[in-house]
């Protein structure tokens, strides 16, 4: 062959390659703008709001309440795990508000000084098994995770919902076999709603929030890993009046309703 | 012409040169491109970096991404140059349409392509329901997973390459080996094959750095499990959010081992064979 075709068909497949763009790092974020772009910018009444992944329908509720509530401002939303956007805020992303899933992954933001005042728990959750609608593998408590032949999804333990299930397998004595260790609550959600796994670990709200697709079965080491959910305006928030203002609205009793609706608890 | 009568006396304007406003614009580039990859050696943890790498999740990581990535490329290879071969010689209607669902894959968001492979592979899949249901075989979250999503991702870069390299191949010698009673089997191999070897080589070089590279399609339909499924990408995304020190002696890793092979494969068979 000529050394032109083969140089004419190595550009062809990097320009192709350009053209895909690269599939990396934050595709397990993901991130509903109910306003246009993600605003890096101050405008007024415009601010983005990092939260954690199973935080995705209460806060995506009480985003277009605070829109309607004052007219012209704007709230994004990036929904993800906590300890990824606990990374991401010490890498400097221009948010104003960071709403986690664990007091420690909290901590690690504020001790960085990244948190303007103490940051306030709003809410709690706790874990629930998760199975595909109908229960196809029969599970019916946590010990039904230490049988290898169940597919098995668990949260990986870098992200608050892994920790929190390794604690209760802790507590139960239970030697975990996963298949799978899922970057974030949602993610591990996904895999029971398409089938493709027996069993899951997610927090209550996840289930709730899934519908039809999804049952969930109780079980009582539960109560020994409740999930504290604490909230907080950043330090460098572009926009540090509204996400104020978001706050105030999360932990009124008004918010206080949206996620007694959507399965969470109160403090 | 009347370019070639002109009187000799001026001399040639030089227009062989780079034309000045591009000059700043590729060191822009050259910068952009650069500067990431320097941040990365420049951040790297030196003093604990044999640690990191010495831990047993990142010989794991790593192994599993070279075994996987090697895999991917055999299969693409394998499957690719025929396909690449069908697309550059085959004289049937619709070959437009085969040539733009080949490249399908390189368009498509890789998140996007781990979904579209549980709907064919997966538990409740087209291909894979009659697999569980008939032959107790599951794919997600297993190797042979991340070798299919690998693979998935990585084989339009195999195919446009070597397809590229026969359409440029000169017909001729496989008619003179026709004429020679050669059969077609037998002219593939022995007469095609060789002369699009660099193209296949260059191919198999991107296919298997795309494949080390994958995390996308691997994340989702694969899933995460050291050992079985959690590759170097993973390991680095993981990582990042726990030790980000880690993660960027981790990455380096990868980085070095891309470029090394990179390399090496460009000396060994990308110029000799030319």
């Amino acid at each position: 062959m000529s050394r032109g075709a083969a140089a004419r068909s190595v550009i062809a497949v990097f320009v192709s390659v350009a053209v895909s763009g690269c599939g990396g790092g934050s595709t397990n974020s993901s991130s509903t703008d109910t306003g246009r772009d993600a605003p890096p910018s101050g405008a007024p009444g415009r601010i983005t709001v990092l939260a954690a992944a199973s935080l995705t329908e209460p806060f995506t509720l009480l985003g277009e309440r605070f829109e309607a509530e004052h007219p012209g401002s704007r709230v994004s939303f990036s929904f993800a795990a906590s300890s990824e956007l606990a990374t991401q805020i010490s890498n400097g992303a221009p948010a104003d508000v960071f709403a986690s899933a664990s007091p420690a992954t909290m901590a690690l933001v504020a001790d960085a000084g990244d948190t303007d005042g103490e940051p306030t728990v709003f809410a709690s959750n706790t874990l629930e098994i998760a199975v595909p609608a109908g229960n196809p593998a029969d599970v019916t408590g946590l010990d039904d995770f230490a049988r290898e032949d169940l597919s098995i999804a668990l949260c990986a333990p870098e992200v608050p919902c892994g920790a929190a299930a390794a604690k209760v397998f802790a507590a139960a004595g239970v030697t975990p076999a996963p298949d799978t260790l899922e970057a974030d609550v949602k993610a591990t959600l996904g895999k029971v709603t398409l089938g493709e796994v027996d069993a899951a670990l997610v927090y209550r709200t996840d289930v709730l929030a899934a519908g039809d697709d999804v049952e969930g079965i109780d079980f009582p080491e539960a109560a020994g890993a409740v999930n504290d959910y604490p909230i907080a305006v950043l330090a460098d928030a572009p926009n540090a009046a509204a996400a104020e203002a978001f706050v105030a609205l999360v932990t009124s009793p008004e918010g206080a309703e949206v996620l007694t609706e959507t399965g969470f608890d109160l403090p | 012409m009347s370019s070639a009568r002109r009187p000799t006396a001026r001399a040639p304007r030089r227009t062989t040169g780079l034309p000045a406003p591009l000059v700043p614009l590729a060191a822009l580039a050259l910068l952009f491109l650069g500067l990431p990859v320097l941040g990365l050696v420049v951040r790297t943890p030196w003093t604990t970096l044999v640690d990191v790498l010495t831990r047993r999740e990142s010989l794991d990581a790593l192994r599993l991404s070279l075994v996987c990535a090697s895999l991917a490329t055999v299969l693409c290879i394998a499957l690719g140059v025929p396909l690449a071969w069908v697309l550059a010689r085959g004289d049937f209607p619709g070959r437009g349409v085969l040539r733009a669902l080949v490249t399908v894959p390189l368009v498509l968001p890789p998140v996007v392509g781990g979904v579209a492979l549980f709907t064919a592979f997966g538990r409740r899949g087209v291909v894979g329901r009659p697999l569980d249901e008939w032959f107790g075989i599951t794919l997600p979250f297993t190797t042979t997973a991340v070798v299919v999503a690998e693979a998935f991702v990585a084989m339009p870069f195999l195919v446009i390459a070597v397809e590229g390299a026969l359409r440029g191949a000169d017909r001729r010698y496989d008619e003179a080996a026709a004429t020679l009673g050669a059969s077609r089997w037998y002219t593939f191999r022995r007469v095609t094959l060789p002369l699009v070897a660099p193209g296949v080589a260059a191919g198999a070089v991107l296919c298997w750095a795309r494949a080390l590279g994958e995390f996308g399609a691997t994340i989702t339909f694969a899933g995460n499990f050291p050992g079985t499924t959690r590759t170097m990408p993973v390991e680095v995304y993981l990582t990042l959010q726990r030790d980000p020190p880690a993660a960027v002696a981790l990455s380096l890793v990868l980085l070095l081992v891309s470029v090394a092979v990179l390399a090496g494969l460009r000396d060994r068979w990308l110029t000799s064979a030319r």
